[in-house]
This record gives C-alpha cells, sequence and structure tokens, in this order.
C-alpha cells in the first residue's frame, strides 16, 4: 500500500481520537459538576412497584409516589392498588412506614340497564365514545343515568380488566385492581370502587323519582327508601338523591340482620354481594346476574 | 350598484332550502294548555324561580331571577298557575330545571301601551333591555344587556344588525324583515342611542331581495342627523352570518383570537333581537314569543309561527297537522348548526329559531370513515383552522393537545363536516376537543 495512505489513515485515527478524548474529559467533568442529586431511596421504591402508571394511588404516576412516599411522612404505604400487600410491604419495609392493611376493592358498575330492559331514545350516530355521546341528549338511553355503553372504560383499564358484553361492561375481578382509571372516565359517574367483602350493593345509579324510573326502567331505583328503614345496622342512607351504603357499618353488623334490605326491596335492585365468585359475570354467560 | 360583500376565506353552500317557507307570513298559533318554561334559557347560571307551586301568574310577570353573575329574568308568557316546578328535557342538557304554567284562556290578553322612548336616557334604555329578558336570539343566547355595555377602553363606532340568515331551510328572520322593517329600524335606533354612536349597518344574504328592499326603504325613513342606517347585500355563502364573518364581510375589520367584537369597535345583533328590543322600550313588553320556522319535509304544513316561549314541540306539531311517515330526524335550530332532538315534550326556547322535520332524503346518516387527508375541511373553515387535524386528534384519545389547532377559535359552523367526503362528523370531535383540552 502506498505509505502516503497510510499516513492519512493513521493521522485521521489521531485526530478523532484527540477529539473523542476532548469531549470525553468535558463530558466527565461536566456530569461531576452538574449531577442530578437524587435520592437512592425514591429509585428503590420506584423499583419496587409495579410501574403501570396507572394513577391509582392519585400521584401522576410511579414515580410521583415514589417521590410521595419517600418524602411526605403522610402519604401511606398501601396506596398501590396492583401491587396489593406485596408492594405495600417492601414500600413499607423500604421507607420505614407502618404497614396497614390493603382493602381488596373492586369496580362496580352501578347500572343494571339490560336487566331493567331499558330501551333507546335515539339512534347514535357518530364517534364511538361515551363522552362524545352523552353529549348529545345525555346519550341514547332512555334513562339518563345508565350506561351508555360505548366502552371508554374498557379502554382506559390499563389492566385489561373490563370487557364489553352486549355493550355493557363486565369487570373481571382476577384483573381489576380498584385503580379508579374506569370511574374517573366514566361520563355518566355510575362506576364505582367497592370493598369486596361488601355483604349488599345497588346497582343502579339514577337521581329520578319513582314514576320517572319505572317509565323508563324494570328494575330500577325508585327512591322507596324502604331498604333505608329496613337497616338495624343504619347503614343504608338516602344521599343526594341516591341509595348510599355504609359498607363498614354494614360488614360490622354482621349477617344476623339476614340481609333485610335485600327483602324489603320491591325493585330487586338491592341485591346481595357475595365476593369474587358470584359477583363474576362470566363474558360467556351474557349478562345474567346473581341474586 | 356596489358588488355583494362577503368574508375572504372558507364558506361553503349548501342548497337553500328556503323556498318552502319563504313566502309564507308569520302565523300566531294559539297558545297551548300547558307551557314549559326552562330555568337557564341564556349562557350563564339559570334563573332561580321566584313562584310558588300552585301560583297564580299574570302575562309578563316576573317568574325567575338570576340572583349573581350574567343572566336576566323570565317572565310567564301567558296568564295561569303554576303546575310544577320541575325539570323539561333539553336539546343540549340531559334536562333543565324548568317551571310549567297551566294556561288560563279565560284571562284578558295584556295590553300594551306605545310610548315616546326619544325622552329616556340611555341607563334607562339599557335597564328595561335588561328588565325585558331580552338575550341574542339568533341563537348565542348572549344576554343583551351586557353586549349593550361594551369595555370602556373599546370605543364603539359601528352596530351591525344581522339579517344573513345564512342557514338553511330558517325563514324567521326574513319573514320579520319583510313584516317588521319599521320595528327593526327602530331598535336600531335605540340601540344607537343606548351606545351613544351613530351609524348602523345592516348585512342582508342577497337571497331575499325582498327583505333587502323592505329594510332599505325602512333605513332611509328611519335615517335622521342623529342616525344614520344603511342595508348592506351580502354573497350568499355559508356562514356569513356568523358574528366575526360578518364583521369582515361589511367592515372590512378583522377580530384578533379569542377577542370579542368590540375589540374592533362593533357591536353585533340579530335583527329578531333588535325587534324584540323596540317592543321591550316602546311597548314595555317582556321577551316572551318568538318567530320559529316549522319547515322539512316530514311535517304536515311548513309554517313561520309565532309562539309563545315554552311551547312544546308536541303541540306545534298538532296545530300543524302531525308528522309525515317519512319522518327520519327532528332538528331543534338550522341543518348546520342544530341539535338533533329525541322528544317532543322539548319546549321552545328563546332562542329557537327553527325546528325542522327532515325525510330520509334529506338528511345524511351514512357512517363515518378515516380521515383521508384531502384538506377539503382546511378549504372550507372559515376561521383558517385545521380541522382535521383536531378530529384525528381526538380520534387519537388526545383531545387535551388540541388547543395547538385554535380548537377555542372554532365556532362550530360545521362547514367542515358538511365537505368531508369521509363523512367524518367534525364538529362532534370539536366539542369533545374543547371540553377536554387546556385554555
Amino acid at each position: 500500500m502506498d505509505p502516503a495512505l497510510i499516513k492519512i489513515a493513521i493521522g485521521g485515527v489521531v485526530l478523532l481520537g484527540c477529539i473523542g478524548l476532548f469531549f470525553g474529559i468535558g463530558l466527565a467533568i461536566a456530569a461531576h459538576k452538574f449531577a442530578v442529586e437524587t435520592n437512592p431511596l425514591i429509585e428503590e421504591v420506584l423499583e419496587s412497584l409495579p410501574l403501570a402508571q396507572c394513577g391509582g394511588c392519585g400521584y401522576p404516576g410511579c414515580e410521583g409516589y415514589a417521590i410521595a412516599v419517600v418524602t411526605d411522612p403522610d402519604v401511606p404505604p398501601n396506596l398501590c392498588f396492583p401491587g396489593k400487600e406485596r408492594v405495600a410491604a417492601v414500600v413499607a419495609e423500604l421507607t420505614g412506614k407502618k404497614l396497614t392493611a390493603v382493602e381488596d376493592q373492586i369496580a362496580v358498575v352501578r347500572c343494571s340497564r339490560e336487566e331493567g330492559r331499558v330501551s333507546h331514545k335515539h339512534e347514535y350516530i357518530g364517534f364511538a365514545s361515551c363522552t362524545a355521546a352523552n353529549l348529545g341528549f345525555g346519550g341514547p338511553s332512555s334513562c339518563q343515568y345508565a350506561c351508555i355503553g360505548l366502552g371508554e372504560c374498557a379502554e382506559v383499564c390499563p389492566f385489561d380488566a373490563i370487557t364489553m358484553v352486549e355493550n355493557f361492561p363486565v369487570v373481571n375481578p382476577d384483573k381489576c385492581v380498584s385503580c379508579g382509571a374506569c370511574v374517573r372516565t366514566c361520563p355518566k359517574k355510575i362506576i364505582e370502587i367497592q370493598t369486596l367483602k361488601a355483604r349488599v350493593y345497588v346497582p343502579c345509579s339514577t337521581m329520578d323519582m319513582g314514576n320517572k324510573v319505572k317509565a323508563v326502567c324494570q328494575v330500577g331505583c325508585i327512591a322507596c327508601k324502604l331498604c333505608v328503614k329496613a337497616c338495624p345496622a343504619g347503614a343504608v342512607a338516602y344521599e343526594n338523591n341516591r341509595i348510599k351504603i355504609d359498607h363498614k357499618a354494614c360488614i360490622a353488623y354482621g349477617p344476623s340482620c339476614n340481609e333485610a334490605c335485600v327483602a324489603k326491596c320491591p325493585r330487586d335492585i338491592f341485591r346481595t354481594y357475595q365476593g369474587r365468585e358470584v359477583i363474576a359475570r362470566k363474558p360467556e354467560l351474557g349478562l345474567k346476574m346473581a341474586g | 350598484m356596489t358588488s355583494l360583500l362577503t368574508f375572504p376565506k372558507g364558506g361553503v353552500h349548501p342548497p337553500e332550502s328556503k323556498a318552502q317557507t319563504s313566502q309564507l307570513s308569520i302565523e300566531s298559533m294559539p297558545v297551548p294548555d300547558e307551557l314549559e318554561l326552562i330555568l337557564g334559557q341564556h349562557i350563564g347560571a339559570p334563573c332561580t324561580p321566584t313562584v310558588a307551586k300552585r301560583g297564580e301568574v299574570n302575562e309578563g310577570d316576573i317568574i325567575g331571577e338570576v340572583s349573581k353573575g350574567l343572566g336576566v329574568p323570565l317572565h310567564s308568557p301567558v296568564a295561569g298557575k303554576v303546575k310544577d316546578l320541575g325539570s323539561s328535557a333539553h336539546p343540549m342538557r340531559v334536562s333543565s330545571p324548568s317551571i310549567t304554567i297551566a294556561v288560563n284562556h279565560e284571562a284578558e290578553p295584556r295590553r300594551y301601551q306605545e310610548r315616546d322612548w326619544h325622552s329616556y336616557e340611555p341607563k334607562e334604555l339599557l335597564g328595561m333591555v335588561k328588565d325585558a329578558g331580552i338575550i341574542g336570539i339568533g341563537g348565542a343566547g348572549f344576554p343583551t344587556h351586557v353586549k349593550l355595555s361594551p369595555p370602556p377602553d373599546n370605543p364603539i363606532d359601528t352596530l351591525l344588525l344581522n339579517g344573513a340568515e345564512c342557514e338553511p331551510y330558517i325563514t324567521s328572520d326574513h319573514r320579520q324583515m319583510l313584516e317588521y322593517a319599521a320595528d327593526i329600524v327602530e331598535g336600531a335606533k335605540i340601540i344607537l342611542k343606548i351606545l351613544g354612536i351613530k351609524q348602523c349597518a345592516i348585512g342582508i344574504e342577497s337571497n331575499k331581495p325582498d327583505a333587502i328592499l323592505a329594510m332599505t326603504e325602512a333605513a332611509r325613513a328611519g335615517s335622521t342627523a342623529d342616525f344614520s342606517l344603511s342595508v348592506k347585500a351580502l354573497t350568499v355563502k355559508y356562514p356569513q352570518g356568523s358574528e366575526k364573518q360578518l364583521i369582515q364581510a361589511i367592515t372590512g375589520r378583522k377580530v384578533p383570537a379569542m377577542a370579542l367584537p368590540s375589540a374592533v369597535g362593533v357591536v353585533v345583533h340579530n335583527v329578531s333581537t333588535a325587534r324584540a328590543i323596540r317592543d321591550a322600550v316602546v311597548l314595555g313588553k317582556p321577551l316572551c314569543d318568538k318567530v320559529v320556522t316549522i319547515a322539512g319535509k316530514g311535517i304536515a304544513r311548513p309554517a313561520n309561527l309565532l309562539v309563545k316561549v315554552g311551547t312544546k314541540i308536541s303541540d306545534i306539531v298538532n296545530y300543524l297537522g302531525g308528522l309525515k311517515p317519512d319522518l327520519a330526524k327532528i332538528v331543534m335550530g338550522g341543518p348546520m348548526m342544530g341539535f338533533a332532538v329525541s322528544n317532543l315534550e322539548i319546549p321552545v326556547t328563546k332562542t329557537t329559531s327553527a325546528i325542522l322535520f327532515l325525510a330520509a332524503d334529506e338528511i345524511d346518516t351514512a357512517p363515518h370513515s378515516q380521515c383521508i387527508r384531502c384538506g377539503w375541511c382546511l378549504d372550507a373553515c372559515p376561521m383558517g383552522l385545521e380541522p382535521k387535524e383536531i378530529a384525528i386528534y381526538v380520534e387519537a384519545g388526545r383531545p387535551q393537545d388540541t388547543a395547538q389547532f385554535g380548537v377555542f377559535e372554532c365556532f362550530e359552523c360545521g362547514s367542515c363536516a358538511y365537505v368531508c367526503p369521509a363523512k367524518r362528523p367534525i364538529v362532534q370531535f370539536v366539542r369533545l376537543a374543547k371540553m377536554k383540552a387546556k385554555r
């Protein structure tokens, strides 16, 4: 080979090497001088989280919660819903906080549109999104509190726990971690997070009075308030035109009341709720409900 | 002959479809047995009722007041008894609080005495406009007295009266300009006195030559040394009657983004609002009836009806001989910006200018498909926006990022959706975007 060419090649290697060395040293100095102080504990806590970014804890993403739980002494270690007890224990240990029990919760759709045979008041043509359908006349259902059924909740669920069956959301209790993403997106506000230990529930969100409900739904709550009077524990209340159950008081009273509220309900909308197996409406079975 | 005025960018030419009702005189509909008055007739907080259940009311009595914020009182259009304070179906909201009045047909209709308004001070006139419950009855429902008290740092020099009526089918303003031209001009003079200015231009689309003639004559007769009124003929192009487009067509001034017309020294009112102001000031009559165009192939007899505010669609249908079997869609308002309704129990409000009963061949129910980026909506948009981008962002689940495309500048005229070859419901996408985007 021509020695001149070898000379050029060596020169090139040396020149590039010098440039690399110069910038390498520069970067090393800069990295040292402008280093961002991080709390190694935050990193550790973040690594222990499931990183689902569901927002169920109420903080912006998993990193938001990791920073909050490490820096704020008032933030409890059991807020990560997808992580359940296992993650709560690790976070409690890392942050030195006291571990409190993680309540097993699940999203419950408080609507019985299918059982109540709620009809459509108009045909909706347009963008298939519940919020969009809700903008025009409150959605196509004749009950203005009924599930619209276009599946926005199923779309936002980060855990794929909601399946749409006959245009109605069915929550898979094995996948639902009660992060609340569906609760926040539902334009009708009919999804609620409820403890899995609950004994009874009311799958209806109407705020209308008797005759209006009877006109549109065969099972909807008619606000007769018999359940409120029947409950010996005082756990059932009629607040803001809706039935509200104080599950803590209900569970504390125990089964000696024989579910007086369910027995008294003339509309078959107050139902027993016996944990995972019974409430799980299996997609393949359609919308047949227990109770 | 001067050439026709128009706005420079965008716009569409939908079929006018006005022949059905444009030659029909305004017809007064008998008062039905029951009226339902929605408490939130205007933009802003709804009124609170000032009457009790089973209380007696006389024609013109105040039945709802706004305690704070933007708003005007609501009056009873008839004498009768308050039957219920409940909620009624509403075309945009799901339901809205309302007052139901059982009409007393025996009661004498109230008589209004004419009075000379020239002696009143502008402040007193403004008070009369507010007390009469007048809002922008062209459609927006903005309280008129607020528009008539512009901020002091923007001197107003021109009043524009909007008689463009660019929406297809609607002829209620057209008929009012023909039949009440002198009243509209008198209303305009009252507005001029309140604003303390001289100049008024009345914009009318050139598809209403008879209205242009009637208004020109009335304007000439009404012009004095203090008030100079003129009529401007406009090109037939939708949305010529939109506030910002009308200002640019007539005065050549461009209203800046996110600003009000007062920023360029202009106040715009609908011709029917001017007539309501005249009735309020000269007769002392509150705003409680409305000229509504009833048209479309799905109604037995189309008409321009003078109805009481609170008349239900079902009463109008019964009066006009019922529905035809090929009815496919009922729209409150015009076909471009109106709302489809699913319930005949919805009452007429102060802002209802038309109820259309459209047959299957008058509407398009084809399903929408993906955007093909043809750019027709960019050409059609009178505000110079990119409607396709907003729609794509919403569809992709990012409505919060649409402010960069000027989504809050959009006034939902529907020109983009009208030209879209993929039949995309772009206005609906925009409404969703406005709900979720950050200002």
